[in-house]
């Protein structure tokens, strides 16, 4: 008995450690990439000394420049600007979801049973991610000219992707026991897509849409810098006439439209969810 | 038995819902007055699509004639967006804990979580055009602009974890008579590391993408080489440059799904 103690032990006796070599190996190699890229970044980045040497002179100046904020400027230019900001977002997300919604449809596998269709969609949504909402913006400049409409399209075709992979996402982790149901009642496509599908995914489709706007008052916010409307514009100006009271008013409109979006989505979502 | 009596109320299998129908011609009313507000017509749309084609055709072929600028730009956004991660790493670690209202008094997370909530509300091109006129234009603008929008999503994210640690630990660590560093590095950090080096690896993911921009602005990189490509309508060259960009985008997206599941 005592003799053979000393073997069945034995395999707990031997030393545990958390990963295995390999582990260990590609964890070492990721460390040393990341300390190999900082410093191939430090030394190679183009940064000019004199500059950084006045920077706390120059950024002293700007806030000097900055204070007191022009607010006599707010009723007279960036009130209008603002609520044309917040058409933008908004129109544009409703514009995004309705070009969104067909694509999640195509997208999702279980709805749209064409494997081809569903890899088509995806690239149209992850094409859609990939371009960022300023360059969608200037492509619409490009296309519709300075202004409000090139605003809307950059916003919407900005939201596509997003919305319409968490949408897409959400169709596929429903329950399909409804569906079923309703096909064997003989319910056509669309009372199935109506009673089945919609109520399943309301909550998924509410949380997104309230974030997805969310998103969409900030990025609104920096589309005038390239013609495409909203406050943006009068920004730009500001900046461009070098009227930094002007450009603090501005900042402090869009900083305050921003928290009170925050806020409203927060109590909506909280009231709805 | 006189419960089967009672009159219940009929519920229609499927009754019309009448507060969708409601939110939904009120949605109607305000994308017809929203449009004519922002001047959004018909033939407004109409004169965009032909415009939208002849566009797309001089978009086409790419021309990746001018590469070495294209290089330039591209290598200048990767390095802003290495730079800014790593210094707004830094900077989140300690913010994040002084922001964590389980560790830290009232008095100090207050008024770090205010920072934190104005890093994360003005928008990373804004910042930039401060940076801009402060730091002149370049590269040390972009990664001044990208390090602020860093701290206010990885420190946001990093005191949010640190709030959901479990505080057993804390106190074992601490009744050992360990002092407020020991503390920290023993019963703390171990508890967030993980999560705080997916933080890291989505913020440099994001700060990729948002690297390629700031140059709109003169904050360096490639989004220089963009708007002064757009302005001069070389659009087979923007077309080049929106290819290269994307590309980059999705090879970044593919890298870091690697590394978080070679990390779990």
């Amino acid at each position: 008995m005592s003799a053979t103690t000393g073997d069945t032990l034995a395999p707990l006796r031997r030393e545990w450690i958390r990963h295995t070599p390999a582990e260990r190996l590609v964890r070492w190699a990721m460390f040393l990439a990341v300390v190999a890229s900082v410093v191939w970044a430090v030394r190679t980045i183009d940064i000019i000394p004199e500059f950084l040497a006045d920077a706390p002179e120059q950024m002293a100046d700007l806030l000097v420049r900055m204070w007191p904020p022009d607010l006599a400027y707010y009723p007279r230019t960036v009130h209008a600007a603002l609520i044309e900001t917040l058409h933008i977002a908004t129109l544009g997300t409703v514009f995004g979801f309705v070009m969104a919604i067909p694509l999640a449809l195509l997208a999702a596998r279980n709805i749209c049973r064409v494997p081809a269709l569903n890899a088509l969609a995806q690239v149209g949504l992850v094409a859609s991610r990939s371009v960022n909402s300023l360059v969608w913006a200037l492509i619409f400049v490009a296309v519709f000219g300075p202004g409000a409409a090139a605003g809307v399209f950059a916003i919407a075709f900005r939201s596509i992707g997003f919305v319409g992979k968490l949408l897409a996402e959400a169709l596929e982790e429903m329950n399909p026991g409804p569906r079923e149901a309703l096909r064997a009642a003989g319910a056509p496509w669309g009372a199935e897509m109506l009673k089945a599908v919609w109520p399943q995914i309301r909550p998924a489709f509410w949380g997104v849409a309230l974030f997805r706007w969310d998103i969409n008052v900030r990025e609104s916010a920096v589309l005038g810098l390239v013609g495409a409307g909203g406050i943006g514009v009068v920004l730009e100006d500001a900046i461009n006439f070098f009227q930094w009271d002007q450009v603090a008013t501005i900042l402090l409109a869009i900083l305050a439209v921003v928290l009170i979006a925050e806020i409203v989505v927060t109590r909506v979502r909280a009231r709805l969810l | 038995m006189s419960d089967a009596a009672l009159p219940s109320p009929r519920r229609a299998p499927f009754a019309p819902d009448w507060a969708m129908r409601i939110l939904g011609v009120l949605l109607i009313a305000y994308l017809i007055y929203a449009s004519t507000q922002l001047d959004l017509g018909l033939g407004r749309f109409i004169t965009g699509l032909g415009e939208g084609g002849r566009f797309l055709a001089r978009m086409f072929p790419p021309n990746f004639e001018r590469w070495e600028l294209l290089l330039e730009g591209m290598l200048e956004s990767i390095q802003i967006a290495v730079l800014a991660t790593v210094l707004g790493i830094i900077l989140s670690l300690p913010l994040g804990l002084m922001a964590a209202r389980n560790l830290a008094p009232w008095w100090v997370s207050g008024p770090v979580r205010g920072f934190i909530a104005v890093c994360r509300s003005l928008h990373y091109v804004i910042v930039a055009i401060l940076f801009v006129k402060a730091l002149g234009f370049g590269a040390l603008a972009g990664v001044a602009a990208l390090t602020v929008a860093s701290i206010g999503f990885v420190s946001k994210l990093f005191a949010e974890a640190v709030e959901e640690i479990s505080m057993k630990q804390v106190e074992a660590v601490r009744s050992t008579g360990a002092s407020g560093m020991a503390v920290l590095l023993l019963g703390v950090l171990p508890q967030v590391a993980s999560r705080f080096v997916g933080f890291g690896l989505y913020q440099l993911d994001s700060n990729l993408r948002n690297s390629t921009l700031v140059g709109v602005v003169g904050a360096g990189g490639i989004g220089g080489t963009l708007f002064a490509a757009f302005k001069r309508f070389d659009y087979d060259f923007v077309s080049a440059i929106l290819i290269s960009i994307i590309a980059l985008i999705l090879l970044a997206e593919l890298v870091s799904g690697r590394i978080r599941a070679a990390m779990r």
